[in-house]
């Protein structure tokens, strides 16, 4: 997978975001009326199709879309 | 290791009562037209039933779903020998509610009682207490009431439990019968996450002042008492898509038995993309797992017997293989694994 294919995921997941706003540099806080919702999908997003764990508090390291995509890969080769 | 069977006992009928109020998730307002939308599609909860200004508490309910299933199956309450009632909202710090139950459904004297303190793995619990006693003391009949009034504590200026919650109560009659398959349970606990879902003021630790009805702003658009239920939802969700298959995972080798080998998976109503996130893991069959919380919302230890009610009554003829799960406040899981025959549910009541 790339990172748009991660963002291709996130855009059907979040129906109310306007297509081509999600870029691989957009912070994950600027999406728009980001909440605690937004970071549970993201989390079983993450579990469901790419088979990693992300904690909510590794999540919130994570400053941009680009940076989930490197901590999802990161994981999937160094399963814990 | 907490896994164990026990023999000799059957499920013979669950009832269900929920209060009249309905509340719709559509209508709360307090949150923006697209958070009202995205909450309700991540949880799944579209309407709750809430005690509200009723003056009834979960005990009325439960005793009403008692009834009904004793007078449906035509047992006597003389035959009655335990009562277990599974809540965490009792009407007093003492007496437990079982035993003032006990009094009002006309129980026998000779009838013991007691009350668990558990929430979303209460049911679970309850049938491994109440299966296990009546098992080994050849008690022929007894009561597990299971239930809630969560909203008691979800205000609504607090959206990460307001929109969640539900109230019910509910009663399981279980008999013994030496024709009856056996329960195979699996229980845990880990109280290293005993802040994921907590009322911190109201018991001894923290009695009630004046300072624990203050609503106080907490960040993130959350404004809550400290005498209101407070739940960490990443934390939960966490515990909840990682532990939670894992354990059931283990269940399922451990009793060889796989999602073919059961008719029926029935959660915790915790939430939607929870939930969903577990079924997945597990492979189970979206058919096999019928889900009640977008009519009750998640009603703590009531969820699991509501939902067989709610969701199941006109399929529950004939011998069926039923994998249960709770899940949450403690932290604590359970599942158990059993058989029912002809399980008779009567319609919910409404109080």
């Amino acid at each position: 997978m790339d990172v748009n294919e991660l963002i291709s995921k996130l855009q059907q997941e979040f129906e109310d975001v306007p297509a081509g706003t999600l870029k691989p540099e957009t912070k994950l806080s600027d999406i728009p009326d980001w909440s605690s919702m937004h970071a549970l999908i993201i989390i079983a997003l993450a579990d469901i199709e790419y088979g990693v764990t992300i904690k909510g508090e590794e999540l919130r390291k994570a400053q941009s879309i680009q940076e989930l995509y490197n901590m999802i890969i990161t994981k999937q080769s160094n399963p814990s | 290791m907490a896994f164990f069977s026990v023999e000799n006992i059957r499920i013979k009928g669950i009832g269900a009562a929920v209060p009249k109020e309905e509340v719709s998730n559509w209508d709360y307002t307090y949150i923006s037209e697209s958070d009202r939308k995205l909450l309700i599609k991540t949880t799944g909860v579209e309407k709750r039933r809430v005690i509200g200004n009723s003056g009834h508490t979960e005990t009325d309910l439960a005793e009403a779903a008692a009834k009904k299933l004793l007078a449906e199956t035509g047992v006597s309450k003389d035959d009655i020998d335990i009562l277990i009632f599974v809540s965490q909202t009792p009407d007093y710090f003492l007496p437990a509610s079982s035993i003032m139950l006990q009094n009002r459904l006309g129980l026998p004297k000779s009838c013991m009682a007691f009350d668990i303190n558990l929430g979303c793995s209460g049911y679970v619990y309850g049938l491994s207490v109440i299966s296990s006693i009546m098992s080994n003391g050849k008690l022929k009949k007894g009561l597990l009431l299971a239930g809630d009034f969560s909203t008691i504590g979800t205000p609504p200026e607090d959206k990460s439990v307001y929109p969640l919650f539900g109230d019910s109560g509910t009663a399981t009659l279980l008999e013994y019968d030496e024709s009856a398959g056996k329960l195979t349970f699996d229980l845990n606990s880990d109280g290293s996450g005993y802040e994921a879902i907590i009322v911190r003021h109201g018991g001894t630790k923290n009695p009630l002042t004046k300072e624990s009805f203050e609503m106080k702003d907490r960040g993130n658009g959350i404004i809550r008492a400290d005498r209101n239920l407070e739940l960490n939802g990443l934390e939960v969700f966490n515990f909840s898509v990682t532990v939670v298959p894992k354990h059931l995972q283990e269940f399922l080798q451990k009793t060889s038995t796989t999602p073919e080998s059961y008719d029926y998976f029935v959660m915790h109503q915790a939430n939607m993309l929870m939930n969903e996130t577990i079924r997945r893991k597990l492979k189970f069959p979206p058919e096999k797992t019928p889900y009640s919380m977008q009519k009750y919302g998640n009603t703590s230890s009531g969820s699991i017997p509501i939902t067989i009610v709610s969701e199941l009554k006109n399929k529950l003829a004939g011998e069926l293989s039923f994998l249960m799960s709770g899940f949450g406040v403690g932290l604590s899981w359970a599942t158990v694994a059993l058989k029912t025959k002809d399980l008779i549910c009567p319609d919910i009541v409404e109080l």
